[in-house]
């Protein structure tokens, strides 16, 4: 509290017990595993929402392999979880990816991510899954000299396509809603997909047919086979149709493929990696830095299995070596949330 | 058994085998054939198991379901010829069967 008794602002980075990366089911019940050993977590996630793989690609799929429910959607997985591990209050970060991660000299950890949210940490768990989900990138030849600057996967600033000459490439609502606020301000826009049929919701389909009809976006159906540039300027791209090959002129490309999953920053952090995935030890699922520990699809041990229910195992062990670095000498007591009034009273049942 | 023959975009020839009832994708895999990724593990949710299908065989691998079709719009240098290889289901009547992988799964 300040002086005229108003709350400030915490400015610097957040303290915390712990930072999971990750928000899939395995970095979910991780909060639920920590918190009843008391060890308070924030969690970030690339992606706007919680439940990675599940809820990303494939939220309306059943899942036969979760003990005790025959049968789950990817979707009813995460929001069970996120019901689950609710009594123990977890910040979450969406849209977010951590970057940087270092050891401090105190031992602790010094996370930030992308957005510039800074994190001081006792442990981190890293339950990345596959990695960092990321727009897909047509492979065409040339395309890296362009993207960031002609190319892009995301519009941030809306202002830098006026007067522009936008391709849209894609048939869903990512290319149909750009398609929409873009035309206005954009010199010209050529929407391209495969077909003639998008996956977009009906009214933005009907929306951008009419801007056809009137001749204010030009529709195109067929694909990409070429761009046209100098250094990082996009000048033009090939395009071909069923009727043959055409050159448009393109001052910036917006493709919209969807997401694929890369290892991204993890790389980058100083720990012993194998084929792209984290070693770590089957006792206490640590991974070559103490502190640091990694659990679900991005670790890999002797037997290991991509399951669900494998990483569910490995937060619990994980769990127990976690607290132990965020309350060093106290004894750790095993207890079952059937009959410990300690922690039904964490989970709000007691 | 089903005999299959993936042919890669620099023209190698690798034939396998399966049992009827396993996916195409999932010969491939079981196969190490190359240039068949399948991220996500046969959900129909990712696109990077694209083949083409040789012309003499597109009428019995059948066409693709709206699901399928919306799927291969993440997909690259999608052809009248190309499939989801998670989503063909191999019978004794694909015995023979021939496909080209695709250059580049994304």
């Amino acid at each position: 509290m300040s002086l005229d008794g108003n709350v400030v602002e915490p400015t610097g980075p957040i303290e915390t017990d712990a930072v999971i990366v990750g928000a899939g089911p395995v970095g979910l019940f991780a909060v639920f595993e920590l918190g009843l050993l008391d060890v308070k977590a924030h969690v970030v996630d690339i992606l706007d929402k919680p439940g990675g793989q599940c809820a990303e690609l494939y939220p309306e799929k059943p899942i036969y392999d979760i003990p005790a429910l025959p049968s789950v959607s990817g979707q009813e997985l995460v929001d069970r979880l996120m019901q689950q591990i609710q009594p123990f209050g977890p910040t979450f970060h969406f849209g977010e990816r951590v970057d940087v991660l270092e050891r401090l000299a105190d031992e602790r950890f010094r996370l930030k991510t992308d957005a510039g949210t800074e994190f001081i940490a006792k442990v981190v768990v890293i339950a990345a899954g596959g990695g960092s989900f990321t727009p897909k990138r047509p492979p065409l030849e040339g395309i890296e000299a362009f993207e960031g600057s002609s190319v892009l996967y995301s519009v941030r600033r809306m202002e830098a396509l006026r007067d522009k000459a936008v391709l849209i490439v894609g048939g869903g609502d990512s290319a149909l809603d750009w398609t929409l606020n873009l035309q206005p301000i954009a010199k010209s826009l050529t929407l391209l997909h495969r077909r003639d049929d998008f996956r977009a919701a009906p009214h933005s389909v009907s929306k951008m047919r009419e801007l056809v009809e009137t001749g204010d976006v030009r529709l195109m159906i067929g694909q990409v086979s070429a761009l046209q540039g100098s250094g990082d300027k996009l000048e033009g791209a090939i395009i071909k149709t069923k009727d043959g090959e055409e050159r448009i002129d393109v001052d910036v490309m917006l493709p919209f493929f969807g997401l694929t999953m890369k290892l991204g920053p993890v790389a980058n952090w100083g720990l012993a990696l194998h084929e792209n995935l984290i070693p770590v030890d089957t006792e206490k699922f640590e991974t070559s830095e103490k502190g640091i520990f990694a659990v679900g699809d991005i670790n890999t041990y002797p037997g290991k299995l991509k399951l669900i229910l494998s990483g569910f195992h490995e937060v619990a062990l994980m769990a127990q070596q976690a607290a132990r670095y965020v309350y060093p000498g106290k004894k750790m007591m095993f207890q079952y949330t059937t009959s410990s009034s300690s922690l039904q009273k964490k989970l709000g049942v007691s | 058994m089903v005999k299959i023959t993936f042919i890669q975009p620099d023209g190698a020839e690798q034939v396998v085998e399966a049992e009827p009832g396993v996916t195409l994708m999932e010969s491939a895999k079981l196969n190490d054939v190359p240039g068949i990724d399948a991220e996500c593990g046969g959900a129909c949710a990712c696109a990077t198991c694209h083949v083409y299908v040789d012309d003499a065989w597109r009428e019995k691998t059948g066409t693709p379901s709206q699901m399928e079709e919306d799927m291969l719009d993440f997909a690259f240098d999608v052809r009248e010829s190309s499939r989801l290889s998670c989503q063909i289901k191999l019978t004794p009547d694909l015995d023979g069967l021939v496909v080209r992988v695709p250059a580049k799964q994304f």
